[in-house]
């Protein structure tokens, strides 16, 4: 098992060096001069361009760049905004806490959902509840995230009414944040009604950002499911007597899990794209919304540390899941 | 117990719904998210929106819902006869915000004027960078560094500006952003404590609302300033819910979680018209959207060649498709919300038949051109490329041949400035202080061929014009000379003038006393909320 963990940390070094050279190279070619784009139709003077030039070290040859951008990491420095001129990673780490919220409700409520939809699926296979099922799952997959908050925005918010349009908690309520997590925070600070909302303002963020990998964890728990339920195992446990359920919930269920967490640890980059989508659309303010704003202000650190902070998010994520792969499945650990 | 419990919370939540109710509370759906609270560093009108306005005054302010100006933190000025000298008289008595950590012991007085200006204009003083990257934008981009000669405090009540040459926008100047007054002893606690950036994000000011947090990204809040100059708001709190997205601040704005937002889509007025809980506000933007010629090649260096171009487009078509009719045709090279405007000139008509007529009539025969697309969408022109493709279609009517170029936008702001350019430039403006200067001379100056004047125009006679409202400090003597520069314009037409759009704010009927601001800032002083 040590050597396993070993062998997985030492293979982030190269995975790392290659992400930092991809967000560097990403954001240098992108076309048009950052100083000139900053400038826009006011122009700018060939002396104050030399200047902004030598402030953002453009002018420096671009190894020399590198080096000093990937040494600044390794210190904990990485850049600072052009527009906020704040450091990135401050702004980072202030809206990571609201990211990380709502990705927790959306993988919980896809886990929690699709799990069991994918069980009863593969139980009753070839039923109207599996066609059903797999069907509406091909929906939520293929539904564009951007649409699907905005309907749902428009029929839950707008036409009936039963939940807030964006934003993490309602105006009325103002207290610090402690966590930055603000169903916590709204707990923790004592205000009558402020944790109901900020629970019904996760309601349909967490349903448009989890849809999509709702419908991929119950489609792969069925068909691996279907794969178990065949095997002879499983026929030995049915021919023991044991109940249905202990069949299904223990024998089957337990092996049909170990692609289905490998799927779920994928989600995890995947929700990571649609985060951005996702916070745009509720005003969420996570670092998908501070990634889109940073692109559309060509505000170029803060894509690039954003970038990289992102990756680093989703290798660590792939870390766990290889190493979760591992307890749950000892075949893994031990080739 | 339990019934007395229950009676206790119920006492509760109406204590609290009648504590709501007595606090009038303003949710404005801001568009983005200030880059700081400092406004002197930025140019953004976002960032204006929670600084400058709610937070700060300047010696002069804009008038509400004009581009004029009048006292602020001044009382009044007096400008010496070679217009070199700026005598301001502050006012006394005005108190500055204080917060947890800063309680003023002093109103507001010269030294703050003078710190307020030094530390954008002194490289050596110690708020010059005061935090990274930090740099003077506007200050700069007014050239207010060479434009100074000396700021000297005169008494505490008293401060005099020399220029290094006379120069009437300058006040004009005073009134925006960059200019906000800054409370002097608030930075010295701060670089007393090493906490300098916090200048940046916990500001003091002398304007109608306190800071109270900014949550990034999310919200910020302000309270009504007890102690305001200007006298109290009627507003008790104000809140900017930042909402990006303009479908989004729609709905919010319709499920009453804010009561004003700016921007809507165009495609939403009409469902604002038609919601009874809605008022829809509008007036044209401080801007411009034109098409310049390239003024120093054949043919178009021949005014009745360009006079002609300009007969063959029609305007109202592209208002119709391009602003899908929120905007207005634009006659002058300044929009109408700005002074001097003249309102006696009279647009080249549209008309196909005489434009070919006076084509042919100077000689221009089977012309073919460049037309410049931008790639990137402005408020004085949302698609550059739809509307490269009216105005083809119009040349070609006149027999006017029209290629359609476009480069990445970086490329296409520095292409589109040599001299040499081929082909006529799809562009325009956004005024920055309300003062026609900022449009006449910065875009069609012959100081500005090469820069900004992208017809690479320069008429004696219109620079005349300009140069001498200029320096001429008396504003009617100025509205005449800049209305004369406008008929010059229009004789020698450099630019075909395309469109002012139209900006919308939409609001709840609840909200009374907002003023459109022709600037394009949102302020809510004197705004008040109905029950």
């Amino acid at each position: 098992m040590i050597r396993f963990l070993l062998n997985r940390l030492f293979l982030i070094v190269p995975t790392f060096i290659g992400i930092t050279i991809l967000a560097f190279a990403f954001v240098r070619v992108l076309p048009g001069d950052p100083v000139l784009l900053i400038a826009g139709e006011r122009g700018v003077s060939p002396e104050r361009y030399q200047m902004l030039l030598e402030q953002f070290g453009y002018n420096r040859p671009i190894w020399e760049q590198y080096w000093s951008y990937l040494s600044g990491i390794f210190q904990g420095d990485f850049g600072t905004s052009v527009s906020t001129k704040r450091p990135v990673i401050r702004d980072f780490l202030t809206l990571f806490p609201a990211t990380l919220e709502l990705s927790f409700f959306a993988i919980s409520f896809a886990i929690l959902l699709g799990i069991p939809a994918g069980v009863v699926a593969a139980v009753k296979r070839g039923s109207w509840y599996d066609q059903t099922l797999m069907g509406t799952a091909l929906v939520g997959y293929s539904m564009p995230i951007f649409w699907l908050g905005l309907l749902l925005i428009i029929f839950f918010s707008g036409m009936l009414g039963w939940t807030p349009v964006s934003g993490r908690i309602d105006m009325l309520y103002y207290f610090p944040a402690t966590t930055g997590f603000m169903t916590i925070d709204a707990l923790l600070s004592g205000q009558d009604g402020a944790f109901v909302s900020a629970m019904r303002h996760l309601i349909l963020p967490t349903v448009t950002l989890g849809t999509i990998p709702l419908a991929v964890i119950a489609r792969q728990t069925r068909s691996a499911m279907l794969e178990v339920l065949g095997d002879d195992y499983v026929r030995t446990a049915r021919a023991k007597g044991l109940a249905p359920h202990q069949v299904i919930g223990v024998h089957a269920l337990r092996n049909a899990l170990i692609p289905v967490v490998t799927t779920i640890g994928l989600q995890v980059g995947v929700m990571m794209a649609g985060a951005i989508l996702t916070e745009t659309i509720f005003s969420w303010p996570g670092i998908g919304k501070w990634m889109i704003d940073a692109i559309s202000r060509r505000d170029y650190p803060v894509v690039q540390a954003g970038l990289l902070l992102i990756a680093l998010i989703v290798m660590a994520v792939n870390l766990i899941v290889d190493v979760l792969y591992g307890l749950i499945n000892p075949r893994i650990r031990h080739t | 117990m339990k019934l007395m419990k229950t009676l206790l919370a119920a006492t509760a939540v109406l204590a609290l719904a009648a504590g709501a109710a007595q606090a009038k509370t303003l949710v404005y759906c801001s568009e983005g998210s200030p880059e700081g609270f400092d406004p002197a560093p930025y140019t953004s009108g976002t960032t204006f929106d929670a600084s400058s306005r709610p937070i700060y005054n300047r010696l002069v302010q804009f008038t509400k819902g004009s581009s004029d100006t009048e006292p602020g933190l001044a009382e009044s000025y007096d400008v010496s006869e070679d217009g070199l000298e700026y005598t301001f008289h502050l006012r006394q008595g005005v108190k500055f915000h204080s917060s947890d950590t800063f309680t003023p012991t002093r109103d507001f007085n010269a030294d703050d004027v003078l710190f307020s200006f030094e530390r954008q204009w002194k490289s050596d003083h110690p708020w010059n960078a005061y935090t990274a990257g930090i740099s003077w934008e506007y200050f700069n981009s007014m050239s207010m560094g060479e434009l100074l000669s000396s700021i000297e405090k005169v008494d505490d009540y008293t401060v005099k500006f020399t220029l290094t040459r006379p120069e009437a926008p300058f006040i004009a100047n005073m009134a925006m952003d960059f200019a906000s007054i800054m409370s002097a002893e608030y930075a010295a606690q701060l670089e007393a404590a090493g906490t300098m950036d916090l200048l940046n994000q916990a500001p003091i000011g002398t304007g109608p609302f306190e800071f109270v947090n900014y949550q990034q990204d999310a919200a910020i809040r302000y309270s009504s300033f007890d102690d305001y100059w200007g006298g109290v708001q009627p507003l008790d709190d104000l809140v900017f819910a930042i909402t990006t997205d303009p479908a989004v601040r729609m709905q919010k704005l319709q499920a009453g979680e804010c009561h004003v937002m700016p921007y809507p889509n165009p495609a939403d007025l009409d469902s604002i018209r038609a919601d009874s809980s809605l008022q829809l506000m509008e007036q044209e933007g401080l801007n411009v959207g034109y098409l310049a010629y390239n003024t120093t090649m054949a043919p178009f260096d021949n005014v009745n060649v360009r006079k002609a171009l300009n007969m063959a487009v029609d305007k109202q078509a592209i208002v119709d498709a391009v602003f899908e009719g929120n905007a207005t045709a634009a006659i002058n090279p300044i929009p109408p919300t700005i002074w001097s405007y003249n309102t006696s000139i009279v647009d080249d008509e549209y008309n196909p038949e005489a434009a070919k007529a006076m084509l042919a009539e100077a000689g221009v025969e089977n012309l073919s051109m460049k037309v410049w697309a931008m790639p990137v969408s402005r408020p004085y022109n949302p698609d550059a490329r739809r509307m490269a493709e009216l105005i083809q279609a119009d040349y070609a009517a006149i027999g006017v041949t029209a290629e359609i170029v476009s480069m990445e936008w970086g490329e296409y702001l520095s292409q589109s400035l040599l001299p040499d350019r081929d082909g006529a430039v799809l562009l325009g403006w956004t005024g920055d202080n309300g003062d026609p200067d900022n449009f006449l001379a910065v875009l069609l100056g012959c100081d500005a061929v090469g820069s900004a004047n992208r017809a690479q125009w320069c008429n004696e006679e219109f620079d005349a014009l300009i140069q001498k409202a200029k320096i001429t400090s008396d504003k009617a003597e100025r509205t005449a000379l800049y209305e004369e520069a406008q008929v010059v314009f229009k004789r020698e037409a450099p630019w075909l003038t395309i469109a002012h759009s139209v900006v919308f704010m939409p609001m709840s009927t609840k909200v009374t006393g907002y003023v459109m601001d022709p600037k394009g800032t949102h302020a809510f002083d004197g705004v008040d909320l109905a029950e």
